[in-house]
């Protein structure tokens, strides 16, 4: 089994195909995770470099897990942990070092959108984008539609609410491509302010300003982390405003489906938008998608290294 | 000194109202005559522009040539040889270099330098504000009597506008013509493209084109207010044209300047993170490009220049966010331009008088942009039919940062004379 792509920058390198070969594979390997022994030799000899050129901790530790459970060799290098990445070496510079010592896959975060799409330019190993500063976080979609048909049981159809900081987030916009791409309706919800321009047209969803007004047709309610920095910014006047006006509570939950579920890609601010008691409450699939991200990104990378040797 | 004789060629010199087969006779660094005589006069040299274009040498009232201070960018040397390889004899340098150009030493440095080693002639436009700190007003009248054409803060717009007022009443004591960078810095704060639907794609800042807009309309009122002249830089967006259309229906002494690359490229050009079309201002969309080639054709919009940003490798190759801003445009120019007169958008009168009388007469270059008898002989020829492929690294330039590279092109320049002497052929 191989992917069409030849690298992960963005949700629409795949094919429908490819994303149910991905969450198919997914599971099986989620199966590892559940045994004493979580290791298969998989990827055994193959080198994979984690080049988190922005912090981060738990996207990283997932990748980390994801590679040692198949096996692989892993090194990491990060934003000044390295003396590569070094103010006055270029990007490519960095990627073009990497490239001599011959990975197989190079994970790639970083602050700047478009950062792996121009790293694939310097390497013949595989790129998965790991986050690219508001563009994209691919695998993050992926287990969130795997949590999806995990807790649902089915994908097409579904109504998903994605409610928050839309116009600064990447997760957001590698979920509107994914489930769209899947044949999920997706409204998208937050102040104007944080509303992308053209976000309708460009990702083919539906807008509104208050989650609220949408709740009752929705099976799927994602909720995404509003930095607190954005206050600063102006995009809206206090965090207890936002709460107030475009946050989610038990209360404002009445009316929702019964069987409505709860995601969060994480780190949760409680109390700006997500109360405590939704976020650990029994709709919560938080703790879920955790589990999932090893899965997927373990079979992200099986998949695109393939059955035969990386070219 | 050489004499040429250049015959069989088209000559349009839109100052003259000219359009016709004709010879130009040079001599001593001037034109003697422009004339039907097909005889060469004795001693002189033919050139046989026979398919092209004779017109004055290309003026640029909007170009970077990073000296002194980046060299390593560009130098006044390079700078000029590129300049002299897009068909300009003329090219006028803005003043954010180190130190920045807001005194006469750093004027005289640029002209001293330009007679010493360029291929072309060098006019420096000074600084509205010291160090382009948008605070206090640098020496504008001395500046102009060592030589400035006009003043700027390009690339670090005049945020305040009782600054800017002041500047343009000032400015008009030396009748210098006041060029404006106009970007409201808190509008365009975090972008680095138009904001638009390929923005919110690529997860990209933008800029929207009010960011623009707001500051063009602000500086035409002020140019109401003072009755100083006002020339808007770059305008990229539909609505910055219609405010100028506006201004000029109104009186108001506005001109303005268009880039090639806002002419030929659309905020698309960003897809694929390609830090070479990342521009100040950017690349907008299909209907601004439009109203642009329309502004350009009717008169709206006055002349063509470049506003050539050179930049070495490693202020791009940085990932397209932390990129700089800025492509270079001496060497694709004209063919450029001349698309839209293949697309039948503009006259082949138009793209001559755009980067020839109307900088001229907007900049006050006495004597330049024309080819009268007995002026100095600054002439460009273009074969406008001639298929080439654009290659950035045989570039006279030192920089590379151009997204037209491996371009198909149609129009090539075959001579550049400047005063009189060929300093560019093909
Ligand atoms: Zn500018
Ligand atoms: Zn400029």
């Amino acid at each position: 089994m191989k992917l069409s792509t030849r690298h992960l920058l963005s949700i629409n390198d795949l094919s429908r195909k490819d994303v149910l070969t991905i969450l198919q594979t997914a599971v099986s390997f989620k199966e590892i995770s559940e045994r004493p022994i979580k290791k298969v030799p998989t990827l055994r000899g193959r080198t994979v470099i984690n080049c988190f050129f922005e912090d981060s901790t738990r996207t990283r530790l997932s990748f980390e897990l994801a590679e040692k459970r198949l096996s692989a060799d892993s090194s990491n290098i990060g934003k000044s942990g390295s003396a590569m990445a070094k103010k006055g070496e270029t990007l490519l510079d960095t990627i073009r070092n990497i490239e001599a010592m011959r990975p197989d896959i190079l994970v790639i975060r970083h602050s700047a959108a478009g950062a792996p799409a121009q790293a694939a330019t310097a390497t013949r190993a595989h790129v998965i984008n790991a986050g690219d500063g508001m563009h994209e976080h691919p695998t993050q979609a992926l287990l969130d539609l795997m949590t999806i048909n995990e807790v649902k049981g089915r994908i097409k159809g579904l109504k998903v609410g994605i409610a928050g900081d839309i116009l600064h987030s990447r997760v957001a916009r590698s979920n509107m491509l994914l489930l769209k791409k899947m044949g999920i309706d997706v409204i998208v919800a937050g102040p104007p302010t944080l509303l992308p321009v053209g976000v309708e047209e460009v990702f083919g969803v539906r807008t509104c300003y208050d989650i609220r007004e949408a709740l009752p047709e929705l099976d799927v309610l994602m909720l995404l982390r509003v930095q607190r920095e954005r206050m600063g910014e102006q995009f809206f006047p206090s965090a207890r405003e936002y709460a107030r006006y475009f946050g989610v509570s038990n209360e404002s939950l009445k009316g929702c489906k019964d069987d409505l579920v709860i995601m969060h890609p994480g780190p949760v601010n409680r109390g700006v938008e997500i109360t405590a008691d939704v976020a650990d409450g029994p709709r919560s699939v938080i703790l879920g998608q955790v589990t999932n991200g090893v899965a997927v990104r373990m079979a992200v990378m099986y998949l695109l290294l393939g059955d035969g040797p990386s070219e | 000194m050489t004499s040429y004789f250049i015959t069989n060629g088209r000559v349009i010199d839109p100052a003259a109202k000219m359009d016709a087969k004709l010879s130009v006779h040079i001599e001593h660094g001037k034109i003697v005559s422009v004339s039907q005589s097909k005889k060469a006069p004795d001693g002189a040299t033919v050139i046989d522009a026979a398919g092209c274009i004779v017109a004055p040498g290309f003026i640029d009232m909007h170009a970077h040539l990073r000296d002194p201070g980046f060299e390593y960018k560009e130098d006044i040397e390079s700078g000029t040889r590129a300049a002299a390889a897009g068909g300009f004899t003329t090219v006028c340098c803005m003043p954010n270099t180190n130190p920045v150009n807001d005194s006469t030493s750093v004027t005289e440095y640029i002209l001293e330098r330009a007679r010493q080693v360029g291929a072309i002639e060098v006019r420096p436009i000074g600084a509205i504000t010291k160090g382009l700190a948008g605070e206090n007003l640098a020496e504008i009248g001395d500046m102009a009597k060592a030589g400035a054409v006009a003043i700027t803060d390009d690339g670090r717009p005049v945020m305040n506008s009782g600054i800017m007022r002041r500047a343009m009443e000032y400015a008009k004591a030396f009748d210098l013509v006041v060029i404006s960078h106009c970007e409201d810095l808190h509008l365009a704060a975090g972008g680095v493209m138009h904001e638009g639907n390929v923005s919110t794609e690529l997860g990209l800042g933008g800029i929207p084109a009010a960011a623009e807009e707001a500051m063009v309309a602000r500086d035409i009122m002020l140019a109401e207010l003072t009755g100083a002249r006002l020339h808007i830089a770059h305008a990229s967006s539909a609505g910055t044209v219609r405010l100028i259309r506006d201004a000029k229906e109104r009186g108001v002494a506005v001109t303005a300047e268009v880039t090639p690359h806002h002419l030929t490229l659309t905020e698309e050009a960003v897809s694929d993170y390609d830090p070479n079309a990342k521009v100040n201002p950017p690349l907008r969309t299909e209907a601004d490009k439009r109203a642009l080639i329309k502004a350009l054709a009717d008169g709206t919009i006055d002349v063509i220049a470049t506003d050539h940003a050179p930049h070495d490798i490693t202020d791009k190759e940085v990932g397209f966010e932390d990129a700089s801003f800025g492509m270079i445009g001496f060497e694709t120019m004209l063919p450029l331009a001349l698309a839209l007169v293949h697309d039948r958008a503009l006259t082949m009168k138009r793209l001559v008088e755009a980067l020839t009388s109307s900088p001229a007469r907007i900049l006050g270059l006495e004597g330049k942009g024309t080819l009268a008898p007995g002026k100095q002989a600054d002439i460009v020829i273009f074969e406008p039919e001639h298929s080439w492929t654009v290659q950035a690294e045989r570039f006279a330039s030192k920089a590379r940062n151009t997204p037209f590279d491996g371009l198909r092109a149609r129009g090539k320049v075959r001579y550049t004379i400047s005063r009189g002497k060929i300093v560019y052929s093909s």
